[in-house]
């Protein structure tokens, strides 16, 4: 009977407090999934502009594709051949000061898990000082760490590994 | 309770996780075996038949996991005493069982069951110790084979038995932000399970409270990270911590009025402690490297944490109010996540030297042995007693539980079908 009870409440609570339920519809929008796709973007598109705007516009877009940034094992500094994507997106959220990103950092699976949090932080926090120091306002980035729990790729080797040490940069 | 009970099926409906609790039972598999190990036959207990549950079993799998013991199997029993009178030490005695365990169980008359046992010298043919249990209802009765297993590993082996205790865990299903999360807890047979929270977003790091009435865990939720408590006696869940930035590392001190845990939003991840009655809060590290996975000594005078301030992360240690860090481990190129020994003799932690293994240290010699093969073995932590570790492992089908006892000798993995079982934190026994 007391066990009863206490299984009662915890089905409820789980309902209640971290949305087993409500994860169903919802719940979703707050976390787009990981995307080097522009298209989803592409309803916040001012109406009406001309041909020549939309050209450079659509330019614009294309370059925001690639929005994520790999690292090397243990190692939270941004690589040159990633330069041209910090650029990319210092050159958009300085143009449109109202815009906003979300720096995802993530771990491969190496490492305890905690410290791999750390570690995701320090790798997003990497992108979002080299945004800074293309003269983006610190106003306009988020950061979050979801150390090795969000992989991308599935499998235990470097070829995993690999894809999943990264920053992602999400247009909110 | 039946109406209760279709209540609750209905609510699991509901959550569109009716199905989850079937499959997710976990599977456990025990291998090597203490050479040491104490004979013992466990005898069938003359049970009403309205018990399903094989008391003696019950008993016998506990004992025989925690690689200490070696069972008597059944066939080979020469008689089924459930009496001391008519116990006849001689055909143990010649099978060379020293400890032969026997019982009954039987109806109150009242709605509940009582269980006797005996432990008995099969030299002296006397009774070691002898208890009447009561069963208050059907659904404790393994309840009470645990805490004959209790009784019986404590008389024999001169330090508490951990098997009426509790696991939780942490179930992590699918790819990137298609996976789910689960809080899991269960006997610590792998028997019960219950499901108290169900996420989209991660779970981490479950840590029982000393007297088993919480667990703070770190949970997402909105992209955002926050330190939560969850009641084991009413179920709520309540947010305690959610800065800006990381909420990690929950761990308690011994006497549970303290929380140790991590925070980045001051400057990057430093070790806090909250003072539960209170709620202050103090800051125990501020150093420009990450410091994370605090962990109590048993006396609570000392806090053991990774941290990369020189380079690497390896393991440090330091006073539990602050203070200068020192420096313990030193081989392999990282060293993780380390808690205390209940004694506070030895550490456990993930050593990465190529692979990634659990290893123990003497805190006195320094001394560092490895325990387990990798080769993505973590999330290491001493069960109650001291006796065995848990850990979690990197099998063919998703990560899986994996015991090791001290000694390295006796391994035991613990499966779950369709997910990455994790983190495993092992309640504390009760006193």
């Amino acid at each position: 009977m007391m066990k009863n009870k206490v299984l009662l409440s915890l089905v409820a609570v789980s309902m209640l407090a971290l949305g087993a339920c409500a994860s169903k519809g919802d719940k979703t929008a707050s976390t787009p999934p990981p995307s080097n796709d522009s298209s989803a973007y592409n309803s916040t598109a001012g109406q009406g502009t001309q041909l020549g705007d939309e050209d450079a516009r659509a330019a614009a877009e294309r370059a925001l594709t690639n929005n994520i940034v790999y690292f090397d094992y243990d190692s939270s500094a941004v690589k040159p051949e990633y330069s041209s994507i910090v650029d990319a997106y210092a050159k958009y959220l300085v143009a449109n000061p109202v815009a906003k990103v979300r720096i995802e950092g993530h771990t491969d699976e190496r490492g305890s898990r905690e410290y791999n949090v750390a570690l995701g932080e320090r790798r997003a926090n990497s992108v979002k000082d080299a945004l800074l120091t293309d003269g983006v306002s610190a106003a306009q980035i988020s950061v979050i760490s979801y150390g090795e729990e969000r992989p991308a790729a599935e499998g235990h080797d470097e070829a995993a590994w690999s894809q999943n040490r990264r920053a992602q940069i999400i247009r909110q | 309770m039946t109406m209760l009970k279709r209540i609750l099926i209905v609510l699991a409906a509901l959550c569109g996780m009716a199905s989850v609790p079937a499959q997710a039972q976990l599977e456990i598999t025990v291998s090597g075996g203490d050479v040491g190990a104490l004979p013992i036959a466990i005898v069938p207990f003359a049970q009403t038949s309205a018990m399903s549950t094989d008391i003696a079993q019950v008993i016998e799998n506990d004992l025989v996991r925690s690689g200490r013991f070696r069972a008597l199997p059944r066939d080979q029993m020469k008689q089924r005493p459930s009496e001391m009178a008519a116990f006849d030490p001689t055909p143990w005695r010649a099978q060379n069982i020293d400890n032969v365990v026997i019982g009954k169980v039987w109806d109150d008359g009242k709605g509940g069951f009582v269980a006797r046992f005996f432990l008995v010298d099969s030299l002296s043919g006397k009774q070691i110790i002898a208890y009447d249990y009561p069963i208050r209802d059907l659904s404790q009765s393994r309840y009470a084979a645990h805490w004959i297993a209790d009784k019986i590993y404590e008389q024999l082996l001169g330090v508490p038995g951990y098997f009426n205790t509790k696991i939780a865990y942490v179930v992590g299903k699918g790819l990137g932000f298609q996976r789910t999360y689960q809080l899991v807890i269960t006997d610590s047979d792998g028997e019960n399970p219950q499901y108290p929270i169900n996420s989209r977003e991660t779970i981490m790091s479950p840590a029982w409270s000393p007297d088993r009435k919480q667990i703070a865990l770190v949970a997402y939720e909105h992209g955002r990270s926050a330190i939560y408590l969850y009641s084991t006696e009413t179920g709520k869940v309540t947010k305690l911590i959610s800065e800006k930035g990381i909420n990690g590392s929950p761990a308690w001190s011994p006497d549970g009025s303290k929380l140790a845990f991590v925070l980045s939003f001051e400057t990057n991840p430093d070790i806090y402690v909250m003072d539960m009655a209170t709620r202050k809060r103090t800051r125990l590290t501020d150093h420009y490297g990450i410091d994370t996975e605090p962990a109590w000594s048993p006396d609570g005078s000392k806090i053991v944490f990774t941290s990369d301030r020189g380079g690497k992360p390896q393991v440090y240690e330091m006073s539990s109010s602050g203070g200068e860090p020192r420096r313990l481990t030193f081989q392999g190129s990282q060293n993780q996540r380390p808690s205390y020994s209940p004694d506070g003799k030895s550490i456990v932690f993930v050593n990465t030297d190529g692979g990634q293994r659990i290893a123990m240290q003497d805190l006195a010699t320094g001394q560092m042995r490895i325990l387990s093969d990798g080769p993505l073995d973590e999330g290491p932590a001493f069960a109650p007693g001291g006796a065995v570790i848990i850990y979690s492992s990197q099998g063919p089908k998703g990560r899986q539980l994996a015991t090791v006892s001290v000694d390295g000798r006796v391994r035991l993995t613990m499966r779950q079908a369709g997910g990455d079982v994790q983190e495993p934190a092992w309640s504390p026994l009760l006193r």
